[in-house]
Protein backbone atom coordinates (compact mmCIF):
# COMPACT_ATOMS: atom_id res chain seq x y z
CA UNK A 1 0.00 0.00 0.00
CA UNK A 2 2.76 2.55 1.19
CA UNK A 3 4.72 1.77 -1.76
CA UNK A 4 1.84 2.27 -4.23
CA UNK A 5 0.79 5.21 -2.77
CA UNK A 6 4.60 7.13 -3.40
CA UNK A 7 4.69 5.48 -7.13
CA UNK A 8 1.43 7.44 -6.98
CA UNK A 9 2.08 10.59 -5.96
CA UNK A 10 5.40 10.43 -8.14
CA UNK A 11 3.80 10.01 -11.45
CA UNK A 12 1.25 13.18 -10.53
CA UNK A 13 4.09 15.17 -9.96
CA UNK A 14 5.62 14.46 -13.13
CA UNK A 15 2.70 14.81 -15.23
CA UNK A 16 2.28 18.42 -13.15
CA UNK A 17 5.59 19.19 -14.24
CA UNK A 18 4.85 18.93 -17.61
CA UNK A 19 1.23 20.41 -17.51
CA UNK A 20 2.58 23.34 -15.66
CA UNK A 21 4.61 24.28 -18.40
CA UNK A 22 1.76 23.81 -21.02
CA UNK A 23 -0.52 26.25 -18.93
CA UNK A 24 2.15 28.69 -19.19
CA UNK A 25 2.35 28.95 -22.90
CA UNK A 26 -1.94 28.78 -23.56
CA UNK A 27 -1.86 31.23 -20.75
CA UNK A 28 0.58 33.48 -22.60
CA UNK A 29 -1.50 32.92 -25.75
CA UNK A 30 -4.66 33.94 -23.99
CA UNK A 31 -3.79 37.46 -22.30
CA UNK A 32 -0.98 37.98 -25.18
CA UNK A 33 1.46 38.49 -23.53
CA UNK A 34 4.69 37.19 -22.32
CA UNK A 35 4.20 34.93 -19.39
CA UNK A 36 7.07 33.79 -17.44
CA UNK A 37 6.63 30.54 -15.33
CA UNK A 38 8.75 29.55 -12.45
CA UNK A 39 9.77 26.04 -12.03
CA UNK A 40 6.64 24.53 -10.38
CA UNK A 41 6.97 23.46 -7.02
CA UNK A 42 5.42 20.01 -6.52
CA UNK A 43 4.33 19.76 -2.69
CA UNK A 44 3.33 16.60 -0.94
CA UNK A 45 1.08 17.72 1.98
CA UNK A 46 -0.74 16.17 5.07
CA UNK A 47 -4.78 17.56 5.16
CA UNK A 48 -3.33 19.94 8.01
CA UNK A 49 -1.10 21.73 6.47
CA UNK A 50 -3.00 22.87 3.02
CA UNK A 51 -4.84 25.52 4.29
CA UNK A 52 -1.72 27.68 5.59
CA UNK A 53 -0.47 27.24 2.33
CA UNK A 54 -2.94 28.80 0.73
CA UNK A 55 -2.55 31.74 3.29
CA UNK A 56 -4.64 30.27 5.93
CA UNK A 57 -8.13 28.44 6.14
CA UNK A 58 -9.93 31.44 6.56
CA UNK A 59 -8.12 32.96 2.95
CA UNK A 60 -10.90 33.45 0.01
CA UNK A 61 -9.89 31.68 -2.46
CA UNK A 62 -11.49 30.76 -6.39
CA UNK A 63 -11.40 27.46 -7.33
CA UNK A 64 -12.08 25.81 -10.95
CA UNK A 65 -13.25 22.03 -10.59
CA UNK A 66 -13.67 19.89 -13.69
CA UNK A 67 -14.72 16.42 -14.15
CA UNK A 68 -12.47 14.20 -16.33
CA UNK A 69 -14.18 11.82 -18.15
CA UNK A 70 -12.53 9.20 -21.45
CA UNK A 71 -10.54 6.54 -21.12
CA UNK A 72 -9.48 8.03 -17.33
CA UNK A 73 -11.59 9.32 -14.89
CA UNK A 74 -10.80 11.82 -12.29
CA UNK A 75 -11.25 15.44 -11.63
CA UNK A 76 -8.71 18.87 -11.35
CA UNK A 77 -8.87 21.47 -9.71
CA UNK A 78 -6.97 24.83 -10.18
CA UNK A 79 -6.72 26.94 -7.34
CA UNK A 80 -5.53 30.60 -6.28
CA UNK A 81 -5.62 33.10 -4.09
CA UNK A 82 -9.10 35.45 -4.79
CA UNK A 83 -6.35 38.39 -5.08
CA UNK A 84 -4.67 36.76 -8.13
CA UNK A 85 -7.54 35.35 -9.59
CA UNK A 86 -8.37 39.29 -9.97
CA UNK A 87 -5.04 40.07 -11.12
CA UNK A 88 -5.79 37.38 -14.04
CA UNK A 89 -8.95 38.69 -15.15
CA UNK A 90 -8.50 41.81 -15.17
CA UNK A 91 -5.19 40.86 -17.31
CA UNK A 92 -7.29 39.17 -19.82
CA UNK A 93 -10.42 41.85 -19.66
CA UNK A 94 -7.49 44.70 -20.40
CA UNK A 95 -9.22 47.00 -17.52
CA UNK A 96 -8.89 47.25 -13.37
CA UNK A 97 -11.89 45.52 -11.93
CA UNK A 98 -14.06 47.51 -9.68
CA UNK A 99 -15.35 46.97 -6.11
CA UNK A 100 -14.36 43.18 -4.25
CA UNK A 101 -16.16 40.72 -6.17
CA UNK A 102 -16.63 39.77 -9.40
CA UNK A 103 -19.43 40.52 -11.75
CA UNK A 104 -21.19 37.90 -13.89
CA UNK A 105 -19.19 38.84 -16.57
CA UNK A 106 -16.31 38.99 -14.99
CA UNK A 107 -16.74 35.20 -13.11
CA UNK A 108 -16.88 34.23 -16.52
CA UNK A 109 -13.84 35.11 -17.48
CA UNK A 110 -12.23 33.43 -14.19
CA UNK A 111 -14.01 30.17 -15.56
CA UNK A 112 -12.39 31.10 -19.10
CA UNK A 113 -9.52 31.79 -17.84
CA UNK A 114 -9.35 27.86 -15.54
CA UNK A 115 -10.95 25.73 -18.59
CA UNK A 116 -7.60 27.17 -20.95
CA UNK A 117 -5.22 26.17 -17.97
CA UNK A 118 -6.75 23.09 -16.94
CA UNK A 119 -7.12 21.93 -20.67
CA UNK A 120 -3.41 22.63 -21.25
CA UNK A 121 -2.61 20.85 -18.39
CA UNK A 122 -5.03 17.51 -19.17
CA UNK A 123 -3.40 17.89 -22.79
CA UNK A 124 -0.28 17.26 -21.69
CA UNK A 125 -1.46 14.04 -19.66
CA UNK A 126 -2.95 12.93 -22.88
CA UNK A 127 -0.44 13.20 -25.09
CA UNK A 128 1.96 11.81 -22.26
CA UNK A 129 0.02 8.85 -22.11
CA UNK A 130 -2.20 7.95 -25.16
CA UNK A 131 -5.33 8.27 -23.57
CA UNK A 132 -8.19 9.89 -24.21
CA UNK A 133 -9.11 12.68 -21.94
CA UNK A 134 -12.35 14.96 -21.73
CA UNK A 135 -13.04 17.96 -19.45
CA UNK A 136 -16.60 18.71 -17.87
CA UNK A 137 -17.78 22.23 -18.19
CA UNK A 138 -16.06 24.10 -15.36
CA UNK A 139 -17.53 24.53 -12.01
CA UNK A 140 -16.32 27.78 -9.92
CA UNK A 141 -16.22 28.69 -6.20
CA UNK A 142 -15.14 31.44 -4.28
CA UNK A 143 -14.85 30.77 -0.82
CA UNK A 144 -12.52 30.20 2.27
CA UNK A 145 -9.59 28.30 1.41
CA UNK A 146 -9.86 25.21 3.84
CA UNK A 147 -14.02 24.59 2.09
CA UNK A 148 -12.61 24.82 -1.16
CA UNK A 149 -9.59 22.51 -0.55
CA UNK A 150 -12.20 20.13 1.44
CA UNK A 151 -13.10 18.46 -1.74
CA UNK A 152 -9.80 17.59 -3.45
CA UNK A 153 -8.67 16.63 0.20
CA UNK A 154 -11.84 14.08 0.18
CA UNK A 155 -10.68 12.29 -3.37
CA UNK A 156 -7.45 12.05 -1.88
CA UNK A 157 -8.87 11.19 1.34
CA UNK A 158 -9.28 7.87 -0.18
CA UNK A 159 -6.15 6.69 -1.07
CA UNK A 160 -4.24 7.87 1.57
CA UNK A 161 -3.12 10.98 4.30
CA UNK A 162 -1.67 13.70 1.59
CA UNK A 163 -2.50 15.49 -0.80
CA UNK A 164 -0.48 16.20 -3.99
CA UNK A 165 -0.44 20.43 -5.31
CA UNK A 166 1.58 21.57 -7.91
CA UNK A 167 2.53 25.53 -6.90
CA UNK A 168 2.63 26.99 -10.38
CA UNK A 169 3.79 31.47 -10.52
CA UNK A 170 2.84 32.06 -13.43
CA UNK A 171 5.21 35.38 -12.90
CA UNK A 172 4.03 38.76 -14.49
CA UNK A 173 4.09 42.24 -12.49
CA UNK A 174 1.11 41.37 -10.40
CA UNK A 175 0.65 38.02 -8.65
CA UNK A 176 -0.88 35.28 -10.49
CA UNK A 177 0.09 32.27 -8.78
CA UNK A 178 -2.23 29.07 -7.94
CA UNK A 179 -2.29 25.43 -7.92
CA UNK A 180 -3.24 22.58 -9.56
CA UNK A 181 -4.77 19.30 -8.02
CA UNK A 182 -4.86 16.43 -10.10
CA UNK A 183 -7.14 13.92 -8.73
CA UNK A 184 -7.35 10.56 -10.95
CA UNK A 185 -9.26 7.99 -9.70
CA UNK A 186 -7.62 4.31 -8.26
CA UNK A 187 -9.08 2.34 -11.53
CA UNK A 188 -7.47 5.44 -13.77
CA UNK A 189 -4.29 5.77 -11.88
CA UNK A 190 -3.50 2.07 -12.52
CA UNK A 191 -4.71 3.19 -16.99
CA UNK A 192 -2.14 5.87 -16.63
CA UNK A 193 0.69 3.99 -15.20
CA UNK A 194 0.26 1.31 -17.62
CA UNK A 195 0.26 4.06 -20.41
CA UNK A 196 3.25 5.34 -19.20
CA UNK A 197 4.97 1.91 -19.19
CA UNK A 198 5.42 1.78 -15.19
CA UNK A 199 2.78 -0.10 -14.50
CA UNK B 1 -8.18 34.13 30.09
CA UNK B 2 -10.19 31.35 27.71
CA UNK B 3 -7.88 30.10 25.41
CA UNK B 4 -9.14 28.67 21.85
CA UNK B 5 -8.03 25.18 20.72
CA UNK B 6 -7.69 24.59 16.78
CA UNK B 7 -8.94 21.47 15.34
CA UNK B 8 -7.72 20.46 11.42
CA UNK B 9 -9.09 18.85 8.68
CA UNK B 10 -8.71 15.18 9.60
CA UNK B 11 -8.69 16.23 13.36
CA UNK B 12 -10.44 16.48 16.82
CA UNK B 13 -9.14 17.81 20.27
CA UNK B 14 -10.98 18.15 23.52
CA UNK B 15 -11.33 21.24 26.14
CA UNK B 16 -13.11 22.52 28.84
CA UNK B 17 -14.85 25.58 29.97
CA UNK B 18 -14.37 28.16 29.29
CA UNK B 19 -12.19 27.69 26.93
CA UNK B 20 -13.14 26.90 23.48
CA UNK B 21 -12.93 24.99 20.51
CA UNK B 22 -12.49 25.36 16.44
CA UNK B 23 -11.92 24.27 13.26
CA UNK B 24 -11.93 26.43 10.26
CA UNK B 25 -13.23 26.31 6.82
CA UNK B 26 -15.57 23.31 6.85
CA UNK B 27 -16.69 22.11 2.91
CA UNK B 28 -18.35 18.77 2.75
CA UNK B 29 -16.82 17.84 5.85
CA UNK B 30 -18.06 17.51 8.74
CA UNK B 31 -17.46 19.14 12.13
CA UNK B 32 -19.44 17.23 15.18
CA UNK B 33 -19.36 19.02 18.42
CA UNK B 34 -20.39 17.23 21.93
CA UNK B 35 -20.39 18.21 25.31
CA UNK B 36 -21.28 17.31 28.36
CA UNK B 37 -23.08 19.77 30.01
CA UNK B 38 -22.49 18.66 33.51
CA UNK B 39 -18.53 18.98 33.50
CA UNK B 40 -18.58 21.53 30.41
CA UNK B 41 -16.18 19.53 29.01
CA UNK B 42 -16.17 19.56 24.96
CA UNK B 43 -14.96 18.23 21.77
CA UNK B 44 -14.99 18.39 18.04
CA UNK B 45 -13.91 16.49 15.50
CA UNK B 46 -13.52 17.51 11.74
CA UNK B 47 -14.57 14.63 9.21
CA UNK B 48 -13.81 14.08 5.73
CA UNK B 49 -15.22 11.36 5.05
CA UNK B 50 -18.30 9.05 6.13
CA UNK B 51 -17.60 5.46 6.95
CA UNK B 52 -14.03 4.29 7.41
CA UNK B 53 -14.91 0.48 6.46
CA UNK B 54 -14.83 1.50 2.88
CA UNK B 55 -11.57 2.53 2.95
CA UNK B 56 -8.46 0.68 3.95
CA UNK B 57 -5.15 1.80 4.80
CA UNK B 58 -5.72 4.91 7.09
CA UNK B 59 -4.69 5.03 10.65
CA UNK B 60 -6.23 8.50 11.26
CA UNK B 61 -9.58 7.97 12.70
CA UNK B 62 -10.28 11.39 13.15
CA UNK B 63 -10.83 11.29 9.03
CA UNK B 64 -14.52 9.44 9.14
CA UNK B 65 -17.21 9.87 11.06
CA UNK B 66 -17.91 6.47 12.49
CA UNK B 67 -13.96 6.22 13.55
CA UNK B 68 -13.77 10.13 14.49
CA UNK B 69 -16.88 9.92 16.50
CA UNK B 70 -16.00 7.16 18.88
CA UNK B 71 -12.53 8.69 19.53
CA UNK B 72 -14.18 11.91 20.16
CA UNK B 73 -16.17 10.22 22.79
CA UNK B 74 -13.51 7.33 24.00
CA UNK B 75 -11.55 10.50 24.52
CA UNK B 76 -13.91 12.68 26.62
CA UNK B 77 -15.01 9.18 28.80
CA UNK B 78 -11.38 9.67 29.77
CA UNK B 79 -11.50 12.38 31.14
CA UNK B 80 -14.74 11.54 33.13
CA UNK B 81 -17.67 12.67 30.55
CA UNK B 82 -20.08 10.51 30.58
CA UNK B 83 -21.81 9.16 27.64
CA UNK B 84 -25.91 9.72 29.19
CA UNK B 85 -25.26 13.18 29.53
CA UNK B 86 -23.66 13.88 26.09
CA UNK B 87 -24.95 16.16 23.46
CA UNK B 88 -24.06 17.23 20.05
CA UNK B 89 -24.51 19.10 17.26
CA UNK B 90 -23.07 19.14 13.85
CA UNK B 91 -22.76 21.65 10.69
CA UNK B 92 -21.09 21.50 7.52
CA UNK B 93 -21.35 18.50 4.65
CA UNK B 94 -21.80 21.27 2.39
CA UNK B 95 -21.55 20.92 -1.63
CA UNK B 96 -18.93 23.28 -2.58
CA UNK B 97 -19.81 22.57 -6.67
CA UNK B 98 -22.15 22.06 -8.33
CA UNK B 99 -20.92 18.77 -10.20
CA UNK B 100 -23.53 17.77 -12.77
CA UNK B 101 -22.14 14.45 -13.60
CA UNK B 102 -19.90 13.00 -10.58
CA UNK B 103 -23.06 11.63 -8.65
CA UNK B 104 -20.83 9.88 -6.14
CA UNK B 105 -18.46 12.90 -4.83
CA UNK B 106 -21.77 15.48 -5.31
CA UNK B 107 -22.65 13.69 -2.44
CA UNK B 108 -19.90 13.25 0.09
CA UNK B 109 -21.17 16.28 2.25
CA UNK B 110 -24.60 14.91 2.32
CA UNK B 111 -23.60 11.36 3.56
CA UNK B 112 -20.94 12.80 5.80
CA UNK B 113 -24.00 14.13 7.24
CA UNK B 114 -26.27 11.10 7.39
CA UNK B 115 -23.10 9.46 8.43
CA UNK B 116 -22.19 11.46 11.53
CA UNK B 117 -25.97 11.97 12.49
CA UNK B 118 -26.58 7.54 12.16
CA UNK B 119 -23.30 7.01 14.26
CA UNK B 120 -24.38 9.46 16.98
CA UNK B 121 -27.70 7.75 16.99
CA UNK B 122 -25.81 4.74 17.56
CA UNK B 123 -24.34 6.18 20.68
CA UNK B 124 -27.01 7.23 21.83
CA UNK B 125 -25.78 10.89 22.34
CA UNK B 126 -29.16 13.35 20.83
CA UNK B 127 -28.34 15.66 18.33
CA UNK B 128 -29.53 19.37 19.46
CA UNK B 129 -29.02 21.03 16.49
CA UNK B 130 -27.38 21.30 13.06
CA UNK B 131 -26.33 23.47 10.09
CA UNK B 132 -26.04 21.31 7.24
CA UNK B 133 -25.63 21.18 3.56
CA UNK B 134 -26.32 24.14 1.79
CA UNK B 135 -22.70 25.31 -0.88
CA UNK B 136 -20.35 27.52 0.91
CA UNK B 137 -18.02 26.91 3.60
CA UNK B 138 -18.62 27.27 7.58
CA UNK B 139 -16.31 28.33 10.49
CA UNK B 140 -17.40 27.17 13.64
CA UNK B 141 -16.85 27.98 16.88
CA UNK B 142 -17.81 25.21 20.16
CA UNK B 143 -18.43 26.72 23.54
CA UNK B 144 -18.39 23.60 26.35
CA UNK B 145 -19.46 26.04 28.59
CA UNK B 146 -22.95 26.68 27.03
CA UNK B 147 -23.23 24.47 24.11
CA UNK B 148 -23.47 26.91 21.97
CA UNK B 149 -22.40 26.49 18.15
CA UNK B 150 -21.06 29.44 16.28
CA UNK B 151 -21.46 29.51 12.82
CA UNK B 152 -19.29 32.25 10.21
CA UNK B 153 -19.88 31.86 6.61
CA UNK B 154 -18.48 33.94 3.99
CA UNK B 155 -20.40 37.57 3.22
CA UNK B 156 -23.39 35.72 6.01
CA UNK B 157 -23.97 37.22 9.51
CA UNK B 158 -23.24 34.92 12.28
CA UNK B 159 -25.78 32.29 13.30
CA UNK B 160 -25.31 30.19 16.97
CA UNK B 161 -26.94 27.08 16.78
Amino acid sequence: MVNITDQYYDVLREIGNIGAGNATTALSQMLNTRVDMAVPQVKLMEFKEVGTTMGGEEQLVAGIYLAVEGDITGSIMFIQKKESARNMVSKLMGMELQGDDFNELELSALKEIGNIITGAYLNSLSTLTNLCIYPSVPELCIDMAGAIMSVPAIEFGTIGDRILMIQTDFADDADMSGYFILMPDEVSYDKILKALGVG
Amino acid sequence: MAETFKVGIADLNVCSAPNMITTIGLGSCVGIAIRDPALRIGGLVHIMLPDSTQISGSSNLAKFADTGIEELVRLMERRGCSRWRMEAKIAGGAQMFAFRNKSELAGVGMRNVEASKSKLKALGIPLKAEDTGKDYGRTVVYYPENGNYEIRAVGKSIIII
